[in-house]
């Protein structure tokens, strides 16, 4: 799939309702959703044939491309009711049925889930504005639910931070900015007072170190 | 939800060791075809725990799957068809998965299981 196709699919996909500040809802815009699903599908074929967890996957913009790219079977996880309602019905918009499951689950609380997991993890977290160490506490997470890669975006000003996070913390193998990309930030919230503010924001890719299989 | 996500997931209240299986309480389940990747199967075969995977496929009215499985019946395409339907076309839609050894139960509602957790079982 060519990434203007990716992307015109990307914009049909329902966006919340009322985003909720307090969980940093802000739509993964259909420019960062199309670059990141194209990331994982082209340049490092992450998606075909493999199992995929969408990490705070919101109305599940993720999700769905990582079906429509080959991914077998999808896990979106979310704490909020309401993005969940949305996000199933976004899937059902599709005539096949895409493979996506869904669960309510709190990231701070989904590690302890030991038996979820997925070849690759995709998500685009909150950036931590709202509350502090949100963005890290999806990095936490992720690496608990990843058998082999995470893609996720982070505002470029936290590289370094991240940088030395997960190789410190979280015993990255690898950990690649393969982006710089801007985020459009719209004014879905009403203390924003600019129309848009324009985000500096890193596509980055982790790797995890290999593991073997347990059953 | 499928019974490959049903697979991976355990009551994970603290202080909970025998928090797997959970047990499927199927009020509503549908049947959702689904495209048949023998590949994929192979791929995800080693992960699944046959036990967990056979027991969820009873309490939703599958009864033919094999008592347990190997790699060798990968290669046995009337196996694979019974594990795929299992495991990606059989959904629960409403109903509970309940923790074997609390009797916790997690809500399934529109084929999405409540994993929350209240602030005293974290």
């Amino acid at each position: 799939m060519k990434l203007k196709e990716l992307e015109s699919l990307m914009q049909d996909i329902a966006p919340f309702e009322q985003p909720k500040i307090e969980l940093e809802q802000y739509p993964t815009g259909p420019h960062l959703a199309s670059r990141l699903l194209f990331a994982v599908a082209n340049s490092y074929d992450e998606f075909d044939g493999q199992t995929v967890i969408d990490l705070g996957c919101g109305t599940a913009m993720l999700s769905i491309g990582a079906a429509m790219l080959g991914a077998q079977h999808v896990i979106g996880v979310d704490v909020d009711d309401d993005a969940l309602r949305i996000a199933q019905e976004n899937v059902d918009e599709y005539e096949d049925p895409l493979p996506v499951d869904f669960i309510r689950c709190d990231v701070r609380q989904v590690a302890a889930q030991a038996r979820l997991q997925a070849d690759t993890v995709v998500m685009n977290p909150p950036f931590g504005t709202r509350r502090k160490g949100a963005d890290m506490e999806f990095l936490r997470a992720a690496f608990a639910l990843s058998r082999n890669s995470i893609y996720s975006l982070h505002k470029s000003s936290t590289r370094d931070y991240i940088q030395r996070f997960v190789e410190r913390e979280l015993r990255a193998s690898s950990a690649e900015v393969l982006a710089q990309l801007r985020y459009d930030l719209p004014a879905s919230y009403t203390f924003h007072k600019e129309k848009s503010k324009d985000i500096e924001v890193d596509l980055w890719r982790f790797e995890l170190p290999p593991q073997t299989d347990r059953s | 939800m499928k019974l490959l996500t049903h697979n991976m997931l355990q009551c994970h209240i603290k202080g909970v060791k025998n928090g797997y299986p959970l047990k499927i309480e199927a009020e509503k389940v549908e049947e959702r075809e689904q495209d048949y990747e023998p590949d994929f199967l192979r791929h995800i075969f080693p992960r699944i725990n046959w036990d967990a995977l056979r027991e969820g496929a009873a309490a939703m009215g599958i009864d033919d799957l094999p008592e347990s499985a190997s790699e060798e019946l990968l290669e046995d395409d009337e196996f694979l068809k019974k594990f795929h339907h299992a495991l990606l076309e059989v959904h629960l839609e409403e109903g509970a998965l309940v923790c074997p050894e609390t009797g916790r139960k997690f809500p399934v509602s529109d084929g999405i299981p409540n994993l929350l957790l209240q602030e005293d079982e974290c």
